[in-house]
């Protein structure tokens, strides 16, 4: 990270890259941030095929809200996080997310909920003598940078069981998001499985608040997963794809932190997510007009 | 601020008037609260929340960097909430929640990114983070004179507009095709209702923050149109909604510890579920033919 060491990234990349994983910390925000751009790479396809994007901004203030709330309680924000994100991600489910609440209640809701958030960071800090002051910017925007070794396996192990789980749902779930009438004909339990995926969106989230924050997670879970789906009409290649674009980001994200540390890390991630998915666009410009038959049965 | 109550509201209020900051604090909350219930009361009519919440989220790098380059706050909200109500009202889409798949990821794709650069100015401007929280959940203190005076000056104009093109408003948000045919310009009218829904999220932002800017902009709102769907009174009511929300909340913030982002979701959430019951229980009751649906009534609202 000195002068001494960015002029030589300039004259040799092989050294400087060996300096760069010198660093117990960048391996860390690597390996993690691996694990869990995959995750939301896997999650975010489903979230932007069902047009569930809004659900996942629900879940980061959601994500917020339980991280001070088990920070004023005295426990690890993360658990604060998955209980309040699991929780919050099963009941919409079960509610039926779109069809009974309209989009002023929603948000009217989940606008009570973070400023339920800020009321448990107010207790937090005002009453624990010894909070830490910078929590409040690590949940908003995330710490990839301050993950122990022991944070980071428990971060790669919650990874590994949300991807797992999510394979195992993919074919019915994409069934049912493509078309739930015909789904639920055949036999697949639509609305279980539109809870369980809820749910699991909110595992999600409150994973990615460790690497890119609260705010900015579902730009994670949007933005490449979209960029995916413009790149490729397959299902299952778009879904692999939007794992690799997350964890691109992730990846370059990182990097680009490190050479210039002048900008955040979360920011870093988030532009080459965002610029990721406005190249998509630019290729649907021109390239070869989209006569591409839809190959791939969703069965 | 934590002051604590005493025992004699007279002398509370005595004191609590008696700070310059919270003068200015509820100058700048009775303004905003005007202008944002007025406007919100047509983009809950139009189905156009998520655009006010969009355009709230833009205002914060807007704020970011504005304090980075030194200037003040308010300007950077003013320019990017409005510059962002240009480029929505400049897209031939929705931006509802019930917008295409695509259309949803490319919103939650920019807000996202706003909120990184935000957070990217935040930093550059070295000692700013403990404000940042400010920016994004709100505060009653360090409101001046030259911006109580900036939130006039831009809320005058707003209002006047509004009530310029009211009428055609009304009718282009609750049936675009008959207005269309009856010669009301309804594209026209509807980009510039956005701009004045940007120049109303920008002054929301400077009360409850960037992230809260539903307690104010929508929930008022959403609360009037649940009682009654009679334009004059449900403005009426929206505004008196807003206005003791913001009273109440900058009250509290000002005799506990708690921040006025908490209270004023807090007031305004517990009116609009109060609001919510009564209705569904008159409903239910079946002795209300006035029902007002302020998510289905504007089939064909764009924005």
């Amino acid at each position: 990270m000195t002068l001494a060491s960015q002029s030589f990234a300039v004259a040799n990349p092989i050294s400087a890259l060996a300096d760069m994983l010198a660093h117990p910390f960048i391996v860390h925000a690597l390996l993690a941030g691996t694990a869990i751009a995959i995750v939301c790479g896997l999650v975010g396809y489903f979230v932007v095929l069902r047009g569930q994007v809004f659900a996942g901004d629900a879940l980061g203030h959601v994500a917020y809200t339980g991280a001070f709330a088990a920070l004023a309680l005295g426990l690890d924000l993360r658990i604060g996080m998955f209980a309040a994100t699991v929780g919050a991600g099963l009941i919409l489910g079960l509610l039926g997310g779109r069809s009974i609440a309209d989009d002023v209640t929603i948000g009217t809701v989940f606008s009570w909920v973070l400023g339920l958030g800020v009321f448990f960071l107010a207790y937090y800090t005002t009453h624990d003598s010894t909070s830490n002051g910078a929590a409040n910017v690590n949940v908003l925007f995330g710490s990839i940078f301050g993950i122990s070794t022991s944070d980071m396996w428990a971060a790669v192990a919650v990874a590994a069981v949300l991807a797992v789980a999510i394979l195992t749902i993919a074919r019915p779930l994409l069934f049912a998001s493509v078309d739930s009438a015909v789904a639920g004909a055949a036999g697949v339990p639509v609305r279980a499985l539109g809870a369980l995926f809820l749910a699991l969106v909110g595992a999600t989230a409150a994973e990615a608040s460790q690497i890119v924050g609260a705010l900015l997670l579902f730009g994670l879970l949007a933005a490449p997963a979209a960029a995916a789906r413009r790149f490729t009409p397959d299902p299952w290649r778009a879904l692999w794809l939007a794992a690799l674009l997350a964890t691109a980001s992730v990846w370059a994200g990182i990097v680009i932190s490190y050479v210039a540390p002048a900008l955040p890390v979360s920011f870093a991630i988030m532009s080459v997510a965002a610029a990721l998915y406005a190249m998509s666009f630019l290729r649907h410009t021109w390239a070869r007009p989209a006569s591409s038959p839809v190959h791939g049965a969703v069965m | 601020m934590g002051s604590g109550l005493s025992w004699d509201p007279a002398y509370d209020v005595q004191l609590m008037f008696s700070y310059p900051f919270m003068v200015n604090a509820f100058r700048a909350g009775t303004i905003v609260a005007v202008i944002a219930a007025t406007i919100g009361w047509f983009m809950v009519l139009r189905a156009q929340s998520f655009a006010g919440h969009t355009l709230a989220v833009v205002g914060f790098p807007g704020a970011a960097a504005a304090t980075w380059l030194g200037v003040a706050t308010g300007y950077g909200y003013f320019g990017f909430c409005v510059a962002g109500a240009l480029v929505i009202a400049a897209l031939p889409q929705h931006t509802g929640r019930n917008a295409s798949a695509e259309q949803s990821a490319v919103i939650g794709t920019v807000q996202a990114f706003a909120l990184a650069c935000g957070y990217l100015f935040v930093s550059l401007y070295k000692g700013f983070l403990s404000g940042m929280t400010n920016l994004l959940f709100g505060t009653i203190v360090g409101v001046t004179n030259t911006e109580v005076l900036v939130l006039l000056a831009s809320a005058v104009p707003c209002l006047g507009v509004l009530i310029a093109i009211g009428r055609p408003l009304l009718f282009a948000s609750i049936d675009p095709d008959l207005a269309r045919a009856r010669g009301v310009p309804v594209r026209a009218v509807g980009a510039l209702f956005l701009v004045l829904l940007g120049v109303a999220a920008a002054g929301t932002s400077q009360v409850t923050g960037s992230l809260l800017v539903f307690a104010l902009l929508v929930a008022p709102a959403a609360t009037a149109h649940k009682l009654t769907s009679r334009p004059s009174v449900g403005i009426a009511a929206a505004i008196v909604f807003a206005l003791l929300a913001t009273w109440i909340g900058e009250t509290l913030a000002f005799f506990t510890v708690y921040p006025i982002g908490f209270w004023v979701t807090t007031v305004s959430f517990a009116g609009y579920l109060s609001a919510s019951i009564w209705r569904a229980l008159a409903d239910r009751a079946g002795r209300s033919p006035r029902v007002s649906a302020p998510a289905s009534a504007p089939a064909g609202a764009r924005s």
